[in-house]
């Protein structure tokens, strides 16, 4: 996730080593690629789930009554009800379910907001410098440092007053998360600008009469993204979890509007002390699977990303040097047990 | 901790007078604007906040709307509890972390190594309050081994209650009473949320020790002790150990914002009387002056920790230096 030095200029590859994650699973071995390989099935059930959520869910996720009358709150798993019922009545499976929507929604929305702001903010901040620079990193350092789950929960009654219909909802929550991880983006995006604004190309660039604009847009920009798929998996997951929290604690989307898997967790709070397991169960299980699958991916993908690191990080010697991986850029295995081994022999 | 304390109060006057927004629709529109007015939130927005800032430095952080207390009285009431369950849930991430990303360095790309990474994914991605409702279920519900939730039960609150001068630090008053049952209690009702708030800081000090222990194993100085015939055990727990612990205590300091925020989650699920639950249930009363306030003292306790941590550091680590 720290990745802020530079890379030297790289001969071109062939196509199918560009493609993201396929080259990372073609250079993963062993251990590192089995937890690749389930980060990505688990992801892919995620996405399919969100996406076939109105064919597979028996239920609407607010829906209270069949032909054959109402549910009834707290019934047990059983045939029609695969997972049983809440509280208030619902189809525990049907809401589970509808929640993979609507987690993926707010992923897509934070996910997308968030770099385009922290992106934009980065380029002007590194680029223009001065007191606009040093006020926002100011700004982002005490963001960073403060409890995000506070932050968004400040953000959403701001945004909404804590009320929420669906679209508004999904827009606060994923606002509120934005808010959270645009200092991320902005630190990576501003630290990469300022390396690359001295390279010579940017230099010829300017001299050539360009605009700052578009010498940001044009020849800093496309130098500068290389580490943010990274972070964009680690932030899909957090992003997750931040919105079950801003759910649970009555924040998240009204249940009539679309279904959310902390605010159902938190309708089940009573239900565990008197023994029902159902309806605290599924949607915990659910964001756990969820995030457990993006974060697989997205920690694969930085291991496999961390030998180019390593080696520059112990070249400016601070004290937290990373972990030595199972791989070397080029895609040769190396056995990573074989240093120790070696020398225990 | 100044530029936060600004971003809160702004962001929270943009939405509009904290009175419309906690008795709006109880009141008459005259009597709300009367309140507004007492209130003096209809003065232009600069000069509050300038008033505000006095207030805030003079360690004055606003009166909540509901219940009419000064923050600062919720803090000293229910900031022990948030306290001691931050305290033990520490405690806990670094029995499991440390020990378990020793462990896992030692165990580098082999079984171990890997079941215990993806323990620490797990503990990273269960959110803490799905954490405590499963432990809760086995423990509390099916098993009967320890209380559902709360901090003591009726009787040993009753019991605390007598107390001259009590800390709000349950365990500490407990040992106070002298009664051995009643800190018995006070334990029993710490333990799982402890262990559901410690185990997602444990899953984070897992990944760190077990990265830097490794880091450090590939020194040097490692392979000229191994030459020396100095045993893989002792190797890990004595010269590889130390250099590792820096950047954890760095990473202390960022996790207590995590503690914090994790703090909301775990005392709303237990019911744990400390700071978080008092801003959920405030949060659920729409007041949005007693937020502001948690939400800026919290700003402050996270910016005195990181300083403290800092200064640590810099103590343990001569390369450090301000």
């Amino acid at each position: 996730m720290t990745t802020t030095s530079t890379t030297p200029a790289r001969p071109a590859r062939p196509l199918v080593d560009r493609i993201p994650v396929l080259r990372q699973l073609r250079q993963s071995v062993g251990l590192q690629r089995g937890m690749l390989v389930s980060g990505l099935i688990l992801t892919g059930v995620f996405l399919l789930t969100a996406a076939l959520a109105p064919l597979l869910a028996p239920y609407g996720f607010n829906q209270l009554r069949d032909e054959s009358g109402a549910f009834g709150g707290q019934q047990p798993p059983s045939a029609e009800h695969l997972l049983g019922t809440t509280v208030g009545g619902y189809d525990v499976l049907s809401r589970v379910l509808w929640g993979a929507q609507t987690a993926l929604f707010v992923i897509i929305v934070a996910v997308i907001l968030s770099i385009v702001a922290g992106v934009a903010l980065g380029l002007v901040s590194g680029y223009l410098g001065g007191w606009l620079d040093r006020v926002l990193v100011v700004v982002c350092d005490a963001i960073y440092a403060f409890p995000s789950l506070l932050l968004a929960i400040v953000m959403s009654i701001v945004i909404s007053g804590g009320q929420s219909s669906l679209v508004g909802g999904i827009l606060a929550a994923a606002i509120s998360i934005t808010v959270v991880f645009i200092p991320q983006y902005f630190r990576v995006i501003r630290a990469e600008t300022v390396r690359i604004k001295a390279e010579a190309f940017v230099e010829s660039a300017r001299v050539l009469g360009a605009s700052s604009a578009r010498i940001m847009v044009r020849s800093v920009l496309p130098n500068a993204t290389r580490t943010l798929p990274l972070i964009l998996t680690l932030n899909a997951s957090e992003a997750i979890l931040t919105l079950a929290g801003l759910g649970f604690l009555g924040f998240g989307i009204e249940p009539t509007a679309a279904s959310e898997w902390g605010y159902d967790l938190n309708k089940s709070i009573a239900d565990v002390s008197s023994g029902i397991w159902w309806t605290a169960l599924f949607p915990g299980i659910a964001i756990v699977l969820a995030v457990l699958g993006i974060t697989l991916v997205g920690e694969s993908l930085n291991d496999l990303a961390d030998p180019r690191l390593r080696s520059r990080r112990r070249a400016a010697g601070p004290v937290g040097a990373s972990v030595p991986t199972s791989v070397v850029p080029g895609g040769t295995p190396a056995s990573t047990a074989l240093p120790e081994s070696e020398a225990r022999s | 901790m100044f530029i936060l304390v600004t971003m809160v109060f702004f962001v929270m006057r943009a939405t509009g007078d904290p009175i419309t927004a906690a008795l709006g629709g109880r009141l008459t529109p005259a009597q709300l604007a009367e309140r507004i007015t007492a209130a003096g939130y209809d003065r232009p927005i600069l000069v509050q906040y300038v008033e505000y800032l006095g207030r805030v430095v003079t360690g004055d952080f606003g009166t909540t709307i509901s219940d009419n207390r000064p923050v600062t009285q919720i803090l000293v009431t229910y900031g022990g509890a948030t306290l001691e369950l931050a305290f033990y849930a520490l405690i806990v991430a670094f029995v499991v972390g440390i020990p378990l990303g020793m462990i896992a360095a030692r165990f580098r790309d082999r079984g171990q190594d890997a079941l215990l990474r993806v323990f620490a994914i797990l503990c990273y991605a269960t959110p803490v309050f799905f954490a405590g409702l499963l432990l809760k279920l086995v423990f509390a519900v099916q098993l009967k081994w320890l209380p559902v939730a709360g901090r003591a039960s009726t009787r040993a609150e009753l019991e605390l209650q007598f107390l001259p001068n009590p800390t709000g630090i349950y365990t500490i008053d407990a040992i106070a009473t002298g009664d051995p049952a009643v800190l018995g209690d006070v334990l029993a009702h710490a333990v799982l949320p402890a262990i559901a708030l410690g185990l997602l800081t444990a899953g984070v000090f897992l990944r760190l020790v077990r990265a830097n222990v490794i880091g450090t194993l590939s020194m040097d100085y490692i392979d000229a002790a191994r030459s020396r015939g100095v045993g893989e055990v002792r190797l890990v727990r004595t010269h590889a150990w130390r250099p590792a612990l820096i950047p954890i205590i760095t990473v202390i300091g960022l996790q207590i914002a995590m503690l914090l925020g994790g703090a909301v989650l775990t005392e709303t699920t237990f019911e744990w009387k400390g700071l978080g639950f008092q801003l959920a249930e405030y949060l659920q009363a729409r007041d949005f002056v007693a937020v502001q306030g948690i939400v800026a003292l919290l700003a402050v306790i996270v910016a005195l920790t990181n300083f403290v941590v800092d200064v640590l550091a810099a103590l343990i680590d001569p390369r450090v230096r301000y």
